[in-house]
């Protein structure tokens, strides 16, 4: 109902009487929600306590939603304090700054503040303890326009600390009229008061925050909402706000969720976000009262996102307090200070009770959205019990405050029927856990939705894949056609030429000439490589000629598949006799016959690369092959030495295809050796076979560099076959 | 030490399915006591056979299927059904009247659908019906309130009764059915719908003894206990609201029009609302969240249809009281409820709208 | 003369409905997809060919005249399942029991490639670029998987690797996170 009136043209004409009642301090309410008990007082009655700098530090490259910026320090290097440690590149990338001065360890793969717990790219930081700042240039609001404050924002890393972590420079920096601008002090979730502590000490700093907030937004109104549960930070924003008439603090009851951007939107203008937008379509920005501080920060003391308030709480801590903790401090760090002391099968929770995730170990570091640490014992917050049958209660229908239908969801959850996800609307969901919190069959429902929400995204990311798939086959389609077509047409213009010709001279002499020309030009295509003799061939004035030498190409590629097809069948039918080990010689005999001819050949015709290193291939393919076959055990070691030395040699005297030819036939021969010495002779003699074969081999070679490398490669594997055999 | 994962939320309100289930069999008590009071002991004996029944027969079926048993009996689901249908028979029905009711109820219409939470119809009520239907002479045994008994029956005298239908004395059940002036008595339900058949107006059946003010003798009490222990659910916030009062409100509303339009031959809305097992079903078996519907206006949807199936039936069928029934085709009709009733997502526009 | 009113009564009234019956039909025609494209649609588009078909349409084509719907690996068994929905016949199991559950891509182990070309004529999607003698690379984001390179390849230096889970593919499978022992 409040969704038709409030939207669109309707939302803009409702205006004054909605503003109206705003003014008035109304304030209205969603469906569903939970009271769980918020257990706030152990930490919300105590100052923030300020911890001393830990050993390490580590950041986590990206911190946000959207992408890491470009790396700009490399490991060994000094940073100082506030330094960009990556660059904003992009609109999405929004940077991170070395929380203190000190020296950059590494940036390696490190445990991420993330439910997954992968690892994520870190930068490793010590802190040497000066505390030495960069050069830092504040700015002041009158004299800055809004590109200035928006990119001093991104450039000091500032992204939704409230838990989402979306770059603010996004948020702020919006085309569309705002009508109100929210801040969100509610904090629904139990245990957290980091933001209730902010507000009582920092008010002042918050209220500038907002204040740059309105320049870039120019809002109508300001609303900050806090829940009735915090009566002296809603005092405390009260007295900053004095002096600015359209900043409205409203206090709203306590309920959870609350503190959802949704949810919060609902309770304060009785509007909804239609589905699929965002809250600035309806003339909405909402902030966090963190995000308001940080930007304040930033702006006017040229202060980037160094550190957070952290609520660190639960029994297992002797002081359980709000931290002010430095982005990259290591939970352990973190909890120690607070005198932590872990049970068996310890839960510790980033985040609040609600939402928050378990951590798999202790060096995750804080990052910028990470607003709780906890630590309960078994008692305070109990595991939950085993899964029970769901008996259609609908509490969770009732506690959802999304209107979902819970129950139906888990049951397409389970089905994996996304189909009817999508009708239930199952994207809406705000995964609060509010029914997994009411549910009395301790049905993990959040986690079900999570997982059919991520099936859902994967599904979406695969069609979407298969499509671009198809879209590229066909492109590759339509152009190998395009290209058939091509030549096509190509070889009928020459037929058409070459008919002319014929036409226009004698019959019998045209050919015997074209027939000497097209000697002429093999001969000098065999001098290029494959490529080039295309391109020369197709360049050629000639067109009878080009026309035979294009099909002489295609003849000898065709001539090549087909060779190879005989190599692979030959390998095959290798492999079979090999298992019957007297066999072997007899059918690597066989097949050297025809692979030999093909090199030759292929040398002859044009030079040819390829063929040297098909012949290789094949040579190692064997070897590997008898190997496999091999009954002793010393042998794969050693067969495999040769072959790969021999490979090896050969590729690296590709540019000549005659001797390359030659030694892929060594090869062959050694293999067959090899195979030989393995039965009969003893694995030292076997080392020195290997060794005198890459003697000789890099006699063979054009380039003697390369070929006592290769050598020393099978003196070192030789060596390491004769070690394994000695032991 | 490690550290455990586990998926949010972390926390969670202690109240569990065997809690509710639990909670919603005390709820019972009042009625189960009053009725024990006005209409003998009789009602214990079938509870106590009727819960044994069901554990037997639930722990029966979890073994044949291959899962646990003891975490599942302790959901007292399977109690909660037992209850419910030890209290709807005729506490003198026999013995294996009470065993074979419960037994289908918990075998077949519960587990052979899937076990808790998979059911399609009211466990207790389609046991009921199949009773009714099977054995109709020994579940309309009803005795008349214990102030017009000719004979009272100690406790000894109920366990006789139920095993052998004859009390320890030597009177048989339907001696024992008849009052003090040696009319068979019937419920007052049953009679009502008698003498109407038989051409009576409403005022003069309703001079007869098993009618008490403006409903029956004793069955006033009961009803009123059912509605104590059901208001005291939906303080509890175990049940919601909505679907007693739909099935009252609605039921009420049908038979004042009816009353109104034709005085003498359609019982007025508080006779319906305290006569037989009103109170019961709109709180205790309407509101068996597995078989009814699950969102809110789908609750009043089904609740009204009950009211109206009960009153159609009651003065228009051919039964005298039509509770399970009207549940049985209400428990038929909720998916389709279910799937036309859902609320608006928020942020989406309703059907209409859209 | 009754019968010959019923019958007429009848008659009449099948001729009604008929006609009836025959406008909806007309009127509110759906135009669906051709079936192929809808089978073209379910396909993975690997185009791998493993079904023995060159690409997913040809395969959609052949599915269509009527063969079997289980011959596509990489579609694995929801494919399956979504083509005997709509096909309306029993869904069978894969006919090679190699499923592929964990996706894979194709890897060139740079140092080895001799820059032959071969796996960038084979690839069906041009997922792969490099030029003549020079070293190859697979673009990891448009590789389908379809091992169609690995075979081509002289020196056998393509792997099929599987891809890195990512935080943001994370399927929430809380068990396979390692509880670690500490203290």
């Amino acid at each position: 109902m409040g969704f038709s009136q409030h939207t669109g043209k309707d939302g803009r004409l409702s205006m004054p009487s909605l503003f109206q009642q705003i003014q008035a301090g109304k304030v209205w309410d969603f469906h569903g929600g939970i009271h769980p008990p918020t257990r706030k007082q152990q930490t919300s009655q105590k100052p923030v306590a300020v911890m001393p700098l830990p050993d390490r530090l580590y950041i986590p490259l990206r911190q946000h939603i959207g992408v890491a910026g470009q790396l700009l320090v490399k490991a060994g290097e000094t940073v100082l304090k506030g330094q960009p440690l990556t660059l904003a590149d992009n609109s999405m990338a929004v940077p991170v700054h070395a929380p203190t001065s000190g020296t950059v360890l590494a940036i390696t793969p490190h445990t991420g503040a993330h439910p997954s717990a992968l690892p994520e790219l870190t930068l490793v930081l010590a802190p040497d303890g000066k505390e030495q700042w960069r050069e830092r240039e504040p700015l002041t609001l009158a004299s800055c326009d809004n590109m200035t404050l928006l990119n001093r924002i991104q450039e000091s890393g500032i992204a939704g600390m409230g838990g989402a972590g979306f770059p603010t420079h996004l948020k702020t920096g919006v085309n569309q009229p705002v009508d109100y601008l929210i801040i969100n002090a509610v904090e629904c979730e139990p245990y957290i008061t980091a933001d209730d502590l902010l507000m009582q000490e920092a008010a002042t700093t918050i209220v500038k925050g907002i204040d740059i907030l309105c320049q870039l937004l120019n809002p109508k109104a300001v609303l900050i909402g806090i829940e009735d549960d915090k009566p002296i930070a809603a005092a405390a924003m009260m007295a900053a706000c004095s002096q600015r008439e359209h900043y409205y603090v409203r206090t709203v009851p306590t309920k959870y969720p609350s503190g959802g951007e949704k949810q919060l939107i609902q309770l304060l203008t009785n509007k909804e976000v239609p589905n699929g937008r965002r809250p600035v379509d309806i003339g909405i920005v909402m902030q966090n009262v963190g995000t308001a501080f940080a930007i304040a920060q930033a702006v006017l003391d040229d202060h980037p996102l160094l550190s957070r308030i952290v609520t660190v709480a639960g029994d297992t801590l002797s002081q359980p307090q709000n931290v002010l903790t430095l982005i990259g401090t290591p939970v352990s760090s973190l909890l120690n200070f607070c005198g932590f002391q872990s049970e068996p099968k310890q839960r510790v929770i980033m985040g609040g009770p609600m939402m928050g995730f378990t951590l798999a170990d202790l060096s995750v570091p804080v990052v910028k959205t990470t607003n709780c640490i906890l630590a309960p014992t078994a008692e305070e917050l109990p595991a939950a019990s085993n899964e029970m049958d769901c008996i259609r209660c609908s509490s969770c229908a009732d506690a959802c405050p999304a209107s979902l239908l819970p129950q139906q969801l888990l049951w397409y959850s389970k089905a994996k029927d996304s189909e009817k996800l999508a009708e239930y609307n199952l994207a809406d969901c705000i995964e609060c856990g509010a029914c997994a919190y009411v549910c009395p069959s301790e049905i993990p429902l959040v986690q079900y939705y999570r997982v059919a929400k991520a099936e859902l995204r994967e599904q979406q990311r695969e069609a979407l894949k298969a499509e671009q798939a198809k879209a590229r086959f066909e492109a590759r389609n339509a152009r190998l056609e395009r290209e058939k077509q091509e030549r096509a047409e190509r070889n009928q213009q020459l037929a058409a030429a070459r008919q002319q010709q014929q036409l226009a001279s004698g019959a019998n002499n045209a050919v015997a000439d074209a027939l000497a020309r097209i000697k002429a030009k093999q001969a000098q295509a065999s001098a290029d490589t494959a490529n080039t003799a295309t391109e020369t061939a197709s360049a050629a004035t000639q067109s009878s000629a080009d026309k035979t030498a294009i099909l002489a190409e295609r003849e000898r590629k065709k001539q090549q598949a087909r060779e190879y097809q005989q190599q692979k069948a030959a390998a095959i039918a290798a492999e079979m006799k090999a298992d019957e080990n007297a066999a072997t010689d007899a059918s690597t005999d066989q097949i050297a016959t025809p692979s030999d001819s093909a090199a030759a050949d292929n040398s002859n015709s044009t030079a040819d690369n390829k063929a040297a290193a098909v012949a290789a291939a094949i040579a190692r393919a064997r070897a590997k092959k008898a190997a496999e076959t091999a009954p002793n055990t010393a042998a794969p070691v050693q067969t495999d030495a040769e072959a790969s030395t021999e490979a090896k040699t050969e590729t690296d005297n590709d540019a000549d295809p005659r001797k390359a030819a030659v030694a892929a036939a060594l090869a062959r021969a050694k293999a067959k050796k090899a195979a030989e010495t393995m039965q009969s002779t003893a694995p030292a003699e076997t080392a020195a076979a290997a060794l005198t074969a890459a003697d000789s081999e890099a006699g063979n070679g054009v380039d003697p560099r390369k070929a006592a490398i290769a050598a020393a490669i099978a003196r070192a594997k030789a060596k390491k076959q004769a070690d394994s055999e000695n032991s | 030490m490690s550290f455990k994962i586990a998926s949010s939320p972390h926390q969670h309100n202690q109240l569990s399915t065997a809690q509710i289930m639990r909670l919603v069999a005390f709820a019972c008590l009042p009625g189960i006591a009053v009725q024990a009071v006005l209409f003998g002991y009789g009602v214990i004996i079938q509870l106590l056979l009727a819960i044994v029944t069901a554990w037997c027969s639930e722990a029966l079926v979890l073994k044949l299927r291959n899962k646990p048993i003891l975490p599942r009996l302790k959901d007292n689901s399977a109690l909660l059904t037992a209850v419910l249908l030890a209290i709807a028979i005729p506490p003198y029905a026999p013995w294996w009247i009470i065993v074979i009711g419960t037994a289908f109820a918990i075998i077949m219409v519960k587990q052979l659908y899937g076990g808790l939470g998979n059911n399609l119809f009211n466990p207790a009520m389609a046991a009921y019906v199949l009773l009714l239907i099977s054995f109709p002479l020994q579940m309309t045994q009803w005795l008349p309130p214990l102030s017009l008994q000719s004979v009272s029956l100690t406790p000894a005298d109920a366990v006789c009764a139920v095993f052998s239908q004859y009390s320890c004395s030597g009177f048989s059940l339907t001696q024992l059915q008849s009052s003090i002036d040696g009319i068979t008595m019937a419920t007052p339900l049953d009679t009502l719908r008698t003498d109407l058949s038989r051409g009576l107006t409403l005022d003069e059946s309703l001079t007869k003894p098993v009618f008490f003010a403006f409903a029956g003798a004793g069955w006033l009490w009961v009803n009123l206990a059912y509605l104590l222990g059901g208001l005291l659910l939906i303080q509890q916030k175990i049940i919601s609201w909505r679907i007693p009062v739909a099935v009252l409100a609605s039921l009420f509303v049908l038979s004042s029009i009816a009353s109104l339009a034709a005085p003498d031959t359609m019982a007025g809305p508080l006779f319906h609302l305290f006569s037989g097992g009103t109170m019961l079903a709109a709180f205790f078996i309407a509101t068996d969240p597995v078989s009814a519907s699950t969102t809110n206006r789908g609750r009043l949807i089904y609740g009204a249809l009950i009211g109206v199936l009960v009153f159609l039936i009651r003065n228009f069928g051919g039964y005298p009281d039509a509770y399970a029934f009207a549940v049985l085709l209400a428990n038929m009709a909720v998916p389709l409820i279910d799937y036309y009733t859902r609320p608006r997502t928020y942020g989406h526009r309703t059907r209409s709208e859209r | 003369m009754t019968l010959v009113t019923a019958l007429i009564a009848v008659g009449t009234l099948a001729l009604v409905f008929g006609a009836v019956l025959g406008y909806a039909a007309i009127r509110f025609k759906v135009e669906a997809d051709p079936l192929v494209e809808q089978i073209d649609d379910i396909l993975p588009q690997t185009q791998c060919g493993q079904c023995g078909y060159p690409g997913c349409r040809p395969y959609a084509e052949a599915i269509a005249n009527g063969d079997d719907i289980n011959k596509c690996p990489p579609g694995g068994e929801a494919t399956i399942r979504k083509l005997a929905d709509l096909m309306g016949v029993e869904a069978k199991p894969l006919n090679e029991a190699q499923t592929e559950s964990v996706k894979r891509v194709a890897y060139i182990r740079e140092d080895e490639c001799i820059g032959c070309t071969k796996c960038i004529q084979a690839c069906p999607v041009d997922a792969i670029v490099g030029a003549s003698k020079l070293m190859h690379t697979v673009l990891v984001d448009e590789c389908t998987g379809c091992d169609l390179c690995v075979e081509p390849c002289p020196v056998d230096c393509i792997d099929m690797v599987p891809l890195t889970v990512t935080p943001e593919r994370w399927k929430w499978d809380l068990a396979s996170i390692p509880v670690k022992m500490v203290d």
